[in-house]
């Protein structure tokens, strides 16, 4: 594009004719469009950033960070604003999704990517772009009236209650399956086939060429697809709000409600909160902790990504 | 002499069940993916099958389960789907048409627009819900709790798979194009308008149509814009309230655990009416790729 920078350039010494004029007006009004995206990073922040300092003006920081206490629709004293057990749910719920989705989808990518002939990875790819699409209040519906009474419940014989951690975390590893796999098969596939043919001409098997030469040279990938993953597993509201209940909760008992960040968003905004009231600055206080959380797992994710490309394309 | 012949065929042997044991756990992790989404959908389907009827789609919402519909619902997301493409299409296709043909990638305000655009596509949907209501619902604009604020808030948050596969379709078409343009004297909007912009269409298009389909499921910034779960009219402007499938759903499976109605099956079968829809636009969106995709 450096050529047309320098056409416009030269045009700008010569009288502007009807022409250029045209032309120059096209490019302010595709710059404007393009400013809409930096303008709602803007107004994300901004709109967090003004209803938490108002929050903070009534509530300390440490009381909100470190306290284990949380109970902030309670009236008057009874009113508690420790974080700790919300967050504590949202670390909660995303590992379990973990232990659920790292696995299958790391393995499920290792499959497309190297076993399967490229007729099968046809057929599978739309599949699992299906359940990728899937909206994830079907996600939450499914945990909450099939999986946990269902499954949990009649066929494995768990005593769990009707809302759990348990489902919702690992209907929660369904959901990011996708996820992981398509971002780790991307990875993996990058790698150079002359490294592939290296170790075979060595005499390795293809598990071992899969497992020590593909997994490790893609690693990067790997870990931007599961950091990608748990990202999505911690803004995830639908899920959590149906099938994990509305308890905050400090216990390490997978069979008990626990709620999440975003699930408290979820159920506190669908009431008609007042603003300017403590329960609506409540709501920005929680959500700028979980913008600000994705953010930087993003932002990993995104250099983690840079870094595999850069090695090989 | 005999000991080692059989080391050298026992190696191989081995290696071959260890080979063979990890491709079928591999195919079983697959399995079990498929298997899942199997039983989701019959799960779905089985509650829901018997409610999906005609009186189902014309039908405004009830306390009586046997009476109630999902019309008001229905309507709700063709107002917001419409809403969110009038927002995303401009916009969007602008965006890309920007930033692949007239920024320069060297300059710091183009990179940080680029790195802008990666953060936003992996924003929780949640926090643009808190946007929508902090900055349409109420604040600066004040639109109250209307079908417009619903839409945009929407529309701001699948923009950036608009712009990300919008790029990927301009990029798609060769130099030689704009060259062979630009050769006969075209400015550079003409080339972009007449030459760039129709052979990427259809790559802008499925983006648009899997944008679209990212937004027709998005329940929770709904929710936290201000989505009314209880409404028996279909929107009549942009300042109506509104209600939406997903909406819908989601208050139909809250009730369902406490009532004497059952609720379940009524949310079961607004769940397939959603899928239907959502099945419908994802094969526009590979007919589109494969009919007019085109290898330079």
């Amino acid at each position: 594009m450096a050529d047309a920078s320098l056409a416009a350039g030269v045009r700008l010494t010569r009288t502007p004719t009807p022409r250029s004029r045209f032309e120059a007006g096209v490019k302010i009004a595709l710059i404007s469009a393009s400013l809409v995206s930096v303008l709602t990073t803007v107004c994300i922040v901004g709109s967090l950033l003004f209803e938490t300092l108002s929050f903070f003006g009534e509530v300390p920081v440490s009381d909100f960070l470190f306290g284990t206490k949380w109970s902030p629709t309670f009236a008057g004293e009874q009113a508690s604003f420790g974080v700790l057990p919300l967050l504590w749910g949202t670390l909660y719920l995303s590992l379990i999704a973990l232990l659920v989705a790292i696995p299958l989808g790391l393995l499920c990518a290792i499959y497309l990517s190297e076993y399967a002939k490229p007729r099968v990875r046809k057929t599978i790819k739309p599949i699992l772009e299906i359940l990728a699409g899937v909206p994830t209040i079907v996600f939450g519906y499914f945990a909450l009236t099939f999986f946990t009474p269902n499954i949990l419940q009649d066929f494995l014989h768990l005593k769990v209650d009707l809302f759990n951690a348990l489902a919702a975390g690992i209907i929660m590893g369904f959901m990011i399956l996708p996820t992981i796999a398509s971002v780790a098969e991307d990875a993996m596939s990058a790698v150079p086939q002359s490294l592939r043919e290296g170790a075979y001409g060595l005499g390795a098997s293809k598990l071992q060429v899969s497992l020590r030469v593909v997994f490790p040279a893609a690693l990067s990938g790997i870990v931007a697809a599961i950091v990608l993953g748990v990202s999505r597993a911690v803004g995830e509201t639908m899920i959590v709000l149906l099938a994990a209940g509305a308890v905050a909760n400090n216990a390490l008992n997978p069979s008990e409600p626990h709620q999440s960040l975003a699930a408290f968003i979820g159920a506190t905004a669908g009431g008609d909160a007042p603003t300017g009231s403590i329960e609506y600055k409540t709501i920005f206080a929680v959500g700028m902790l979980l913008f600000v959380i994705t953010l930087i797992m993003n932002l990993i994710s995104i250099r983690f990504v840079r870094k595999y490309r850069q090695v090989y394309e | 002499m005999s000991a080692t012949s059989e080391a050298i065929q026992a190696a191989p042997t081995s290696r071959r069940a260890k080979d063979t044991a990890f491709r079928l756990a591999l195919m079983a992790c697959l399995g079990v993916s498929i298997l899942l989404l199997g039983v989701l959908l019959y799960d779905v389907v089985r509650d829901g099958v018997g409610h999906l009827d005609w009186h189902f789609i014309t039908s405004f919402t009830s306390i009586s389960a046997d009476k109630a519909g999902a019309q008001a619902a229905i309507w709700g997301t063709i107002w917001l789907m419409g809403i969110c493409a009038i927002f995303i299409v401009p916009v969007g296709v602008a965006t890309a048409i920007y930033l692949e043909e007239y920024a320069d990638n060297e300059r710091w305000y183009n990179r940080l627009i680029e790195v802008n655009i990666q953060n936003l596509a992996a924003v929780p949907s949640i926090v643009y819900g808190i946007l929508g209501l902090a900055f349409l619902v109420r604040g600066p604009l004040s639109l109250g709790n209307t079908v417009l604020a619903g839409g945009l808030t929407l529309g701001l948050l699948v923009l950036p798979v608009v712009i990300i596969s919008g790029r990927e379709a301009i990029r798609a078409v060769p130099p030689s194009i704009r060259e062979g343009s630009m050769a006969l004297g075209a400015t550079q909007w003409q080339t972009i308008w007449r030459q760039v912009l129709p052979a990427s269409i259809p790559g802008i298009a499925t983006g648009v149509i899997l944008a679209l389909s990212r937004a027709i499921g998005e329940t929770a910034p709904l929710i936290v814009v201000g989505a009314a779960t209880v409404i028996a009219f279909n929107p009549e402007g942009l300042d109506s309230p509104f209600t939406a499938l997903p909406i819908q759903i989601f208050s139909w499976i809250q009730r369902a655990s406490n009532d004497i109605n059952d609720y379940r099956p009524l949310a079961a079968a607004a769940i397939l009416l959603l899928m239907i829809m959502l099945i419908l636009m994802n094969s526009v969106a590979i007919w589109l790729r494969n009919r007019y995709e085109q290898k330079w």
